[in-house]
């Protein structure tokens, strides 16, 4: 995609984005959850697409925010306003020291042992959450309630997922531009030549994946909130659904590509909420079978099934 | 001219197998080493060795008159001693000028200094030692897309990128069209005259190899089987006999 058009698509989307939820109120939520949706496919991006290190463990840094909001907002004594914020920062902070720890431990490892290792991660947050009682245990922890009038609270949160979600796309937009860039693209092609040419990979990758928790510790400390309970197995450290919804909604929009993550969250996310209107009670099994069908037929994502159409439309001209 | 290499006594085992036994050699600032033997005699290992990609069991490795046995490659690399790869190692979902971007001096930097554009005059390099290997029309490819030769080139042209002190080039002309080798002769001779990049050149190819070094040292079954000037290496007996069999 070219710069100019490049610019028309954001400012469509930023339209798009504001007045949105002031023309259907009544889907403010699932708009909402849509942002959220291309916060966890950027993220999952930084590492999965462009550095080739597949991550199901990301999860953890969303966990982290969720419960970072919720102990903070429970015990600051603060006004609603000045207790998010902070716990938002708190989220951040701790999500980015537990990248830098985990990365120092984990990123050493490749491949397919990668990927295994950041799963048990996100399962061992998950039950270590579910155990521990400063954090409500198995029972979860609520969220103290939003003090505004009866919905400027989904307005809220829609607006401030959105401007999450707009910052994070700019940032990587603006990161991938770089040589920093790049270099993550050399290690996902040959990591080995990566370090042979000189490359400090370590604290690239490592950076990496602190950028990529920073941005899911702040959408999940505003999730926590939007959805105002934190349960630790389905919500904070909810591997099976947004753990694994993240992966796919990469792959389906092109991982590796700017616009495919945002547009991989597009697809999916209204995909999945007409499944849960018209095929309700088989919505599951309809969303396992879009699984199939993107891994399928969409391997190389959208953007490169449709560079690969361009590229023979070319050839055969 | 001052030893800028100087490979101590190296030993290195894989299990039972001894790949390199006791092996010496020198480079000398400024000029072209070749290092040849037969298939399995541990020139690549050796290689590997001195480029920091395993850990040697016995000997010493000195990069101008410091040791770098217990380096690993990056920083090694980060001194200014680089490798190319008999298989071709390139970052095949890059393009080219993308491919020297990042193989430039500045990219092996910290942090602070990733996390800034590519500079124009870093673009223009690329683009000019691309054309010095001949590939400027594909500057924009895919790497991946490129034929094995042409691969080969970027490599050796990302290598030039780095400005490396030292250059170990594993088969520079294997799998390249017989008749782009002399043009390729006469690059690697250009990138040791005109960029000073000292070379030390593994190939089998022996016309190619006894025209372009001034040194030659063959190894056979792990050690070091003869040294000198092309002319002499060429006439030892004990050369002849390792390439073509003892009766």
């Amino acid at each position: 995609m070219s710069r100019i058009s490049d610019w028309y698509i954001m400012g469509a989307i930023a339209l798009a984005g504001l007045a949105g939820p002031l023309l259907l109120p009544g889907l403010a939520t699932q708009i909402a959850f849509l942002w959220l949706m291309v916060v966890f496919a950027l993220t999952w991006d930084m590492l999965g697409g462009r550095m080739g290190y597949n991550s199901f463990g990301n999860i953890v840094f969303f966990g982290i925010g969720c419960y970072a909001a919720a102990v903070v907002q429970r015990d600051a004594g603060l006004p609603y306003f000045e207790a998010l914020a902070l716990g938002l920062l708190a989220g951040a902070v701790c999500a980015v020291l537990a990248a830098v720890v985990f990365g120092a431990a984990m990123l050493g490892i490749r491949g397919h042992y990668f990927a295994i290792g950041t799963l048990g991660l996100g399962i061992a947050a998950g039950e270590v959450a579910a155990g521990w009682d400063y954090v409500g245990a198995g029972s979860g922890m609520a969220l103290p309630l939003y003090p505004g009038e009866l919905g400027q609270r989904e307005l809220f949160f829609c607006y401030s997922l959105f401007a999450l979600a707009a910052i994070c796309f700019l940032c990587c937009r603006a990161v991938y531009a770089t040589r920093f860039g790049l270099a993550l693209n050399a290690i996902r092609d040959d990591h080995d030549k990566a370090d042979a040419m000189g490359l400090r990979t370590t604290p690239i990758k490592i950076f990496a994946w602190a950028l990529s928790a920073f941005f899911l510790a702040l959408s999940g400390g505003l999730a926590a909130n939007m959805i105002g309970f934190i349960d630790p197995r389905d919500v904070a450290f909810a591997g099976a659904t947004f753990g694994v919804w993240m992966v796919l909604m990469a792959i389906l929009g092109g991982k590796g590509t700017l616009w495919g993550p945002v547009l991989g969250a597009f697809v999916f996310h209204v995909t999945q909420e007409l499944f849960w209107t018209w095929l309700l009670g088989w919505q599951r099994v309809a969303l396992g079978l879009l699984i199939v069908i993107i891994v399928v037929f969409f391997p190389q994502g959208i953007m490169g099934w449709l560079a690969e159409r361009r590229a023979r439309a070319e050839a055969g001209t | 001219m001052s030893v800028l290499l100087d490979v101590q006594n190296v030993t290195k085992r894989f299990g039972g197998v001894v790949a390199n036994e006791e092996v010496s050699l020198t480079v000398k600032r400024g000029e072209i080493a070749g290092l040849i033997g037969p298939n399995g005699s541990g020139k690549t290992t050796l290689f590997g060795s001195i480029a920091g990609a395993h850990a040697v069991d016995g000997g010493d490795i000195l990069f101008e008159g410091r040791s770098i046995r217990h380096l690993r490659s990056a920083p090694i690399a980060r001194r200014g001693l680089l490798r190319t790869y008999q298989q071709t190692r390139i970052y095949d979902d890059m393009t080219c000028t993308e491919n020297m971007a990042i193989s430039a001096r500045e990219a092996q930097g910290g942090l602070l200094s990733l996390l800034r554009p590519v500079p124009r005059a870093t673009n223009a390099r690329a683009g000019d030692l691309l054309g010095f290997v001949g590939l400027y029309e594909k500057r924009d490819d895919r790497a991946g897309s490129l034929s094995f030769g042409q691969q080969k080139l970027l490599e050796f042209a990302m290598a030039l990128m780095n400005e490396p002190k030292l250059l170990l080039l594993d088969e520079p002309t294997a799998g390249i069209n017989p008749t782009l080798i002399n043009g390729l002769i006469d690059r690697l001779r250009r990138a040791n005259t005109e960029l000073g990049v000292t070379l030390l050149v593994i190939e089998h190819n022996m016309r190619v190899i006894m025209n372009l070094a001034h040194r030659i040292t063959c190894l056979a079954h792990g050690r070091v089987l003869a040294e000198g000037v092309p002319e002499e290496v060429r006439n030892d007996k004990r050369v002849l006999d390792a390439y073509l069999g003892v009766a």
